[in-house]
């Protein structure tokens, strides 16, 4: 990966514009963002080469106690220990299929590359699917397992606090011929087809951990070995998987090909007409009847003219 | 200075922080608590459960907004986007006053989820000042800022962080949340006397005060919210108490959360400060609002 030339960040010597005070939260967060050494200390030089030590003294105070040096490393070891936790929180699947090494490896180089863009930790994760992609040394030699696991983990992440657009009714349904109706599944539905079934993986992983929890809730101290806690890792099997609410309560639901390939059409913005040609001639009308019972019933299908009248909006 | 422009005049008592491990509890038992403070960013979300629980939390209870994430102080200019969600939130809880810290944490649309200190400089106060304004036109709420625990210093500083403080809050004309344990932890951090910060704080101006627990380094106090509040900060904060009056008063318990009667009976320490100032003035020592309000009042 090549670094982007940047020019070099200075403190100013007063501040008396808002450029100033811009010049020194670049410089500050510049540092900051700096990845943690080995032994989780402050980077020993800047990106463009500097001594941090010099850095920090142009624009931090030393105090009796701590040199400027040890007072950015507080802040930076905050930094990066606060967005790692996060990471780990939200990704306890990835984290037991790498193994804590490679996964702190993992994490602190995607933080590197892809630091927080919003406002809020909760979409910290959002780019970790497409990071394992870019960097796959980092995960070999199981790259496509990690990549399905943190996928996974995301869509439950969308499916736990995603928007819900007003359902379809029968209404909607009725206004227009099979052929000419398009229906939009909830964007916090994900519909996941993958090689291995991440869901029992990561359900096995989940439970593991809860039993960890509890026994360290006892001792208050370093959870004990569980005996045979080590999740196996999943083979290969291929799963089609909704990831959803209801009652706003996380789900995942497994479904067979052909009804999965009826929502992912859907997805596509093909009609209804479409879609339900993509099952084939296997699924029968009887059984397609079902599942759009079943899928209206769980709340999955909102309007596509939603999505098109919100995109007009943000034209504006 | 119970109640004033900067709360609302409201008359609030003593709230605790709402946090995921106590939801079941709360919505199960449902405790007497004067009111909850709730951080925004976490019910800045399209749906779901978090929606789902606050509105419920707000049948029962008075909730109040805290932020971290405005970044008054920041460089950049403040993000629609944020705002616009944050403004429908307070149209959802009917918050009062809404709340968040005079530090920056974000610069370039780059975001640390820090609280950084300011550089106290008159020119930073004058930015950071419009910024709030801008802020609360469009919020359409009054803002108190919080001062923040800090671990560093600029060599550009021109004031104090008490001068500081003062000068962005009466250039914007907005209220304080003072924090009295992040006072105590930069007091000790930077080797100032918490009591010549207290006394200097324009008391009319105080909305709302919080209390924390902190953790001591060997060479410094790192703000954890972890623990329960150290005798220092209790002692601080009868000092504020003395100088602000009876002030609305929240318990921050983040990290290592304990049970919610441990956090509860905690935050309820305050009463023993609040009630001496409260008969000291020949009022009423019962703090008021102490159960829950009915369903859907306003």
């Amino acid at each position: 990966m090549t670094v982007p030339t940047r020019p070099r960040l200075h403190a100013p010597k007063r501040l008396r514009t808002d450029a100033d005070l811009r010049a020194l939260q670049r410089l500050m967060m510049g540092a900051m963002l700096q990845p943690l050494t080995a032994d989780d200390d402050l980077a020993s030089r800047l990106r463009d080469g500097r001594a941090m030590a010099d850095v920090a003294a142009e624009f931090i105070k030393p105090n009796d106690r701590l040199t400027s040096f040890e007072r950015l490393q507080i802040y930076t070891r905050c930094y990066w220990f606060r967005l790692i936790d996060c990471v780990y929180d939200d990704c306890p699947g990835l984290r037991a299929l790498l193994g804590e090494e490679k996964f702190s490896t993992l994490v602190r180089a995607f933080l590197a590359t892809y630091p927080s863009r919003s406002f809020t930790l909760r979409n910290l994760c959002s780019r970790l699917p497409q990071f394992i992609l870019e960097e796959r040394r980092l995960t070999a030699p199981r790259t496509a397992l990690a990549h399905a696991v943190v996928r996974f983990e995301w869509a439950q992440t969308v499916a736990f606090d995603g928007e819900a657009r007003p359902l379809l009714t029968p209404d909607d349904l009725a206004a227009k011929p099979p052929g000419k109706l398009t229906l939009a599944l909830q964007p916090y539905v994900t519909l996941l087809a993958l090689d291995w079934p991440i869901d029992d993986y990561v359900i096995a992983v989940k439970k593991r951990e809860a039993r960890r929890g509890e026994a360290s809730n006892v001792v208050g101290k370093a959870p004990p070995a569980v005996a045979g806690s080590r999740v196996p890792r999943p083979r290969r099997r291929r799963v089609f998987i909704v990831v959803h609410r209801h009652d706003n309560r996380i789900y995942y639901k497994r479904l067979e090909r052909s009804a999965f390939a009826v929502l992912e059409a859907l997805a596509a913005g093909r009609t209804l007409a479409q879609a339900v040609a993509a099952a084939g001639s296997r699924a029968t009308p009887e059984q397609v009847s079902e599942w759009f019972a079943t899928w209206m019933e769980l709340g999955w299908f909102c309007r596509w003219q939603g999505r098109r009248s919100e995109r007009r909006h943000h034209r504006k | 200075m119970p109640a004033n422009r900067f709360n609302a005049f409201t008359d609030y008592g003593i709230g605790i922080g709402l946090r995921v491990p106590h939801y079941a509890h709360i919505l199960e038992k449902k405790p007497v608590v004067d009111w909850f403070e709730i951080i925004s960013e976490n019910f800045l979300v399209d749906g779901g459960r978090p929606l789902e629980v606050l509105d419920r939390i707000l049948e029962q209870y008075r909730v109040v907004q805290h932020g971290v994430s405005l970044y008054f102080g920041s460089a950049d200019k403040p993000d629609r986007t944020h705002l616009k969600k944050l403004k429908a939130l307070v149209k959802r809880t009917k918050t009062p006053w809404l709340s968040d810290h005079l530090c920056w944490g974000s610069v370039d649309g780059t975001y640390t989820h820090d609280l950084l200190p300011m550089p106290y400089t008159f020119s930073a106060a004058r930015r950071t000042a419009e910024k709030i304004r801008q802020v609360r036109d469009y919020l359409e709420v009054p803002i108190c800022v919080e001062n923040v625990s800090s671990y560093a210093e600029f060599h550009v500083s021109e004031m104090t962080e008490w001068e500081f403080l003062s000068e962005v809050v009466e250039r914007a004309n907005c209220g304080i949340l003072l924090d009295v344990n992040n006072i105590y932890v930069s007091a000790q951090n930077h080797g100032f006397d918490p009591y010549a910060y207290l006394n200097s704080v324009p008391a009319d101006r105080v909305g709302q005060i919080h209390v924390a627990g902190h953790t001591k380094f060997e060479k410094y106090i790192l703000d954890t919210h972890d623990h329960p509040v150290l005798d220092p900060v209790w002692k601080l904060y009868a000092h504020a108490i003395r100088r602000c009056g009876v002030t609305a008063t929240l318990l921050e318990w983040d990290d290592r959360i304990p049970s919610f009667a441990e956090v509860h009976d905690e935050a309820l320490k305050a009463n023993a400060f609040l009630g001496a100032r409260s008969s000291a003035a020949g009022r009423v020592a019962d703090p008021p609002h102490r159960k829950p309000r009915p369903a859907n009042s306003a």
